[in-house]
């Protein structure tokens, strides 16, 4: 009975590293396969826009201004002579993180408030959620429209705009799995056996909150992506010269009967993007939902 | 009885029902078979996962749409049921065969009166009217002795209690007369007096009629007291099978021996009995062997055991699939020891560790706003009322009581997980502060609790060693390393193999989650462990592998042990004092060999009587309690159990609180009627049901 076996080192089934079992889990649908390659493709396109574009964000070739698609100008050129192939190609980086920074920013506060709120209840619980009640109740791009009038436009705002947006959504979502999670047996037994709350907050019931918080993430961030286009389409985001789709929507939008593919495709891009990061996000679901 | 058309009714022939699971079938049941003639009831045995459940649906037809029969045929009434199509069926179902599910919850439409459910079928299949239809609505809830029958015909599901909802079901099932009745777990989710009222009812109502009975249930007891005859099922296979009383009194195949072994009885205890638990646990579908399913865990198995034995009729009637019966029934081997015997070696019991006196916990009823603005008063649910306890080191208390009887709270009040509201707790001497969170570590160490639920016990994001070395580091303050190596004997304590640590909970059966939850308590070497309900949610050949483990754990640390159940024979099996609660308050105290002796506190006698025995000229005077538990916002003045009392004494019982009265041996009864008194008035009862039979 008191002999001590030497532990056996058990390895893993697949022998695989988690990350690639996940990636293999989430190409499994073509749907989500679609989703998450487009995801990929931009976030390519973020990393080495620079070494792949054929000219500069704000080159101007007065020569070439207001040209069709060719073998030249694939996407064509805008009435300022710049190539839109190369501005939309560059402008992924900026709503990438843009609307990355933004929804990572939000799903951390999130996460933090939600699990806080729902892990102490009472007054606590009941403050933060009431205030993050009062938040929800406005749309989100008036809420937008109203801090950016209030900060003045600029990048820092847009990112912070998308953090009191989209936190109390997060939070809610995090609350009420913190919820249903807390009454289980090992989050009690945690509390006998002396644990922290700073333990049992994030060893014990976040990693239950991750499923929901990663589908969460990836739906927020899609409409990250839209908000910072719309913002920038409105022009109270992002500024001109820079290369936000948003802004050259609303750039080309005054010579759409002349040059419609300087409006085309900025929006195509963002059309794209958003269809691939929910298409991404149906697939996470259902990836968690299978284990 | 009428005797006259001994016709089966069902006749089950070589069936085999598979699932299909990916692209692979995989057989949950192989080669049944099985006759019910009218008036007869059939029992099927089996833990979970033997395939009992799959069997019943395949006479109903329900296998949903990956499960078929592959083999086999079920002919009733003379007919082939597998050939039938979909609208045939319809014209049995509910008419001629008709199912009592586990669950009348899910079974009844919450959005519908129970009249208009029981008249829908007399409607479709009898063609009454509205009218006739709604009038014999409310015969059947007679039949099925549901008081005040015009209420409850006029409430809706959610407005009743489980055991009145299951009269329901009942009354709904015969309401058309069927000439098969499926009983798939009818009184599994009740208390114990629920059930007794219930397959009383059962036993009533199918003697009246002449109905055949397909009873589904993992309870030995209840099986031995309604069935004519039983088919034990392990693995998806028909392991023995024979008239009820034989099969009990002389079980031959080696899992229905293990699986009496393994159940202790009530009356029985852990000075006089070892239980005797089947090592192993049950094959997953897809992992049978192709040979004998119980081989693997049998202690008599051959080489010829990897052949397929064959379902032999060795005596009249009774059949057992077992290569090696005939020494069996010889007496040349046995495969399971007998249970009496040895004496399991026990803790010594000390000084007092736990003294709770006038425990309350109290939770506030929530109000709305206009209830506080009118200034209504405050409502509590008093769910544990002025209950006092003592716990000496090396001790086992069992806490035995229904649900809603107050027996989880007043636990979780000792632990700190839901803080008492009043009166006070003592671990040697030193007062416990109510919250779990105000307790400083060195009170955390000595107090430790097992869940119910092996299944939410343990985190499943974490690795059995991540979730076991986290104790010794926090309660023992030791290095992750020195905790690493704890935690390896620490496994050995409770009989897992050292490699358990890398895996995760999802990698363990229920049984093993329970052993490693288990080892988390011991991790400090507690003063005193709870185990909340900690065997009712697994299978009873597991279960007496866990009440071994706790005794044995005890007895190597002479802790002391809590141990709440509301199967009374597991508490007086384990315990060495018993507590029985009802509604919030203590009703009786007991040393464990003096509760089954009179004079009991009515309820704990209602409480025995009720029970079912496997050997049945040991079941007691059939006492049945009227009426459901009480709200316990609105407790009855006086002793709570007085509106159910069936020893009523007027007045005093309502308008008095009992004394506690003290008798030898240290039994104290909570009640008005002098124990003398009680004493006499039970064994009087006793003996006119004893000459009765």
């Amino acid at each position: 009975m008191n002999t001590i076996s030497p532990i056996q080192q058990s390895t893993p089934a697949s022998g695989k590293r988690p990350v690639l079992i996940f990636l293999r889990q989430l190409y499994a649908k073509p749907a989500s396969a679609v989703g998450a390659t487009i995801f990929l493709a931009f976030v390519f396109l973020a990393l080495f826009g620079p070494f792949l574009a054929p000219y500069g964000e704000n080159e101007q070739v007065y020569a070439d201004a207001r040209q069709p698609p060719s073998a030249e100008h694939w996407f064509g050129t805008d009435n300022l002579g710049r190539d839109v192939f190369s501005r939309t190609l560059l402008g992924a980086r900026d709503i990438l993180v843009l609307a990355g920074m933004g929804t990572l920013l939000a799903v951390v506060a999130g996460t933090f408030f939600g699990l806080l709120s729902g892990y102490r209840g009472g007054w606590f619980d009941e403050l933060f959620m009431r205030f993050f009640d009062s938040l929800l109740a406005m749309p989100a791009l008036l809420l937008a429209l109203l801090l950016l009038g209030l900060l003045g436009p600029n990048e820092n705002s847009v990112m912070l705009v998308l953090v009191i947006v989209y936190t109390p959504i997060v939070a809610r979502v995090v609350r009420s799995v913190v919820l249903s999670t807390k009454s289980k047996g090992y989050v009690e037994a945690a509390q006998i056996q002396g644990e922290s709350q700073s333990h049992i907050l994030f060893r014990e019931i976040l990693p239950a909150v991750t499923p929901a918080l990663t589908v969460e993430a990836a739906l927020r961030f899609s409409y990250a992506i839209f908000l910072v286009a719309s913002l920038g389409f409105l022009g109270i985001g992002v500024q001109p010269p820079s290369a936000n789709w948003g802004l050259m929507v609303s750039e080309g939008r005054a010579y759409v009967e002349q040059l419609p593919w300087a409006l085309f495709f900025p929006a195509a891009a963002i059309a794209l993007l958003v269809i691939g990061v929910n298409l991404m996000a149906d697939g996470l679901r259902r990836v968690w939902e299978r284990r | 009885m009428e005797i006259g058309d001994r016709s089966p009714v069902l006749q089950i022939s070589g069936l085999t029902v598979a699932y299909k699971h990916g692209r692979i079938w995989q057989e949950a049941v192989r080669d049944f078979s099985l006759t019910i003639e009218a008036g007869q009831t059939v029992g099927l045995v089996g833990e979970s996962g033997s395939g009992k459940t799959t069997a019943a649906m395949a006479v109903m037809g329900y296998l949903g749409e990956n499960g078929r029969i592959t083999q086999g045929d079920i002919i009733f009434n003379g007919r082939s049921l597998r050939d039938l199509g979909p609208k045939e069926m319809s014209r049995i179902w509910g008419r001629q065969i008709n199912l009592v599910p586990q669950d009348p919850q899910s079974a009844l439409n919450p959005s519908m009166r129970i009249q208009e459910q029981l008249a829908e079928p007399l409607r479709q299949h009898l063609g009454m009217n509205k009218k006739e239809a709604n009038e014999r609505a409310i015969t059947l809830l007679e039949m099925a002795r549901v008081p005040d029958p015009l209420r409850v015909a006029q409430s809706y599901p959610h407005q009743i209690s489980g055991g009145m909802q299951q009269r329901v079901m009942i009354a709904l099932a015969l309401s058309t007369e069927p000439r098969l009745l499926i009983l798939d777990e009818p009184t599994t989710n009740l208390d114990v007096t629920t059930q007794a009222a219930i397959l009383d009812l059962f036993a009533d109502l199918i003697r009246e009629r002449d109905t055949a009975v397909l009873y589904v249930t993992h309870n030995l007891g209840v099986v031995a007291n309604i069935c004519d005859s039983v088919s034990v099922l392990y693995a998806g296979e028909q392991v023995e099978a024979a008239a009820a009383g034989k099969l009990f009194a002389q079980p031959i195949h080696p899992y229905t021996q293990g699986l009496m072994a393994s159940v202790p009885q009530l009356g029985e205890n852990k000075a006089q009995i070892q239980l005797q638990a089947i090592p192993g646990q049950i094959p997953a579908l897809g992992e049978r062997p192709s040979g004998c399913v119980f081989a693997p865990r049998c202690a008599v198995a051959l080489d010829i055991c990897g052949e397929r034995p064959s379902l032999d009729e060795w005596a009249d009637g009774r059949l057992a699939r077992c290569h090696r019966w005939p020494e069996i029934v010889a007496g040349e081997i046995t495969p399971v020891p007998a249970k009496t015997g040895t004496a399991v070696t026990q803790a010594q019991s000390g000084e007092t560790l736990l003294k709770a006196a006038d425990v309350q916990v109290w939770f506030p009823v929530n109000r709305s706003l206009l209830d506080s603005l009118t200034r209504q008063p405050k409502e509590q649910v008093k769910a544990v009322d002025s209950v006092s306890l003592t716990i000496n080191r090396g001790e086992t208390l069992g806490l035995v009581g229904e649900s809603g009887s107050g027996k989880t709270t007043i636990s979780r009040a000792i632990i700190g997980l839901s803080p008492r509201t009043g009166g006070k707790i003592e671990l040697l001497d030193t007062e416990l502060p109510p919250a779990v969170r105000q307790r400083d570590k060195n009170i955390l160490r000595h107090l430790q609790y097992v869940f119910q639920n092996p299944e939410e016990a343990l985190n499943p994001y974490m690795t059995v060693g991540e979730t076991l070395r986290r104790p010794f580091m926090t309660l023992r303050g030791m290095s992750k390393k020195e905790a690493d190596t704890a935690v390896i004997q620490l496994l050995a304590d409770v009989r897992l193999p050292a490699d358990y640590a890398q895996r995760r909970p999802g990698q363990l059966s229920g049984g093993e989650k329970q052993r490693v939850a288990i080892a988390r308590a011991f991790a400090t070497n507690p003063d005193l462990l709870i185990a909340d309900e900690a065997v009712s949610a697994l299978d009873v050949s597991v279960q007496a592998s866990i009440l071994n483990l706790l005794n044995d754990l005890q007895a190597e640390h002479n802790n002391a042990l809590l141990f709440i159940s509301h199967d009374l024979s597991v508490i007086g099996y384990l315990a060495d004092k018993i507590a029985v609660m009802y509604a919030g308050k203590l009703m009786e105290l007991a040393g464990a060999e003096l509760l089954f002796h009179p004079p009991w506190h009515p309820y704990t006698e209602a409480l025995l009587s009720a029970i079912p025995r496997i050997n049945p000229a040991e079941q007691q005077e059939p006492i049945r309690l009227k009426g459901d538990v009480p709200s316990q916002i609105n407790l009855p003045g006086g002793c709570p159990f007085h509106p159910r009392c069936l020893r009523y004494l007027g007045d005093i019982c309502a308008t008095e609180t009992p004394p506690w009265q003290k008798l030898p041996g240290g039994k104290r009864i909570f009640c008005h009627i002098p124990a003398r008194e009680l004493e006499a008035a039970q064994k009087r009862t006793r003996n006119v049901f004893r000459s009765d039979t």
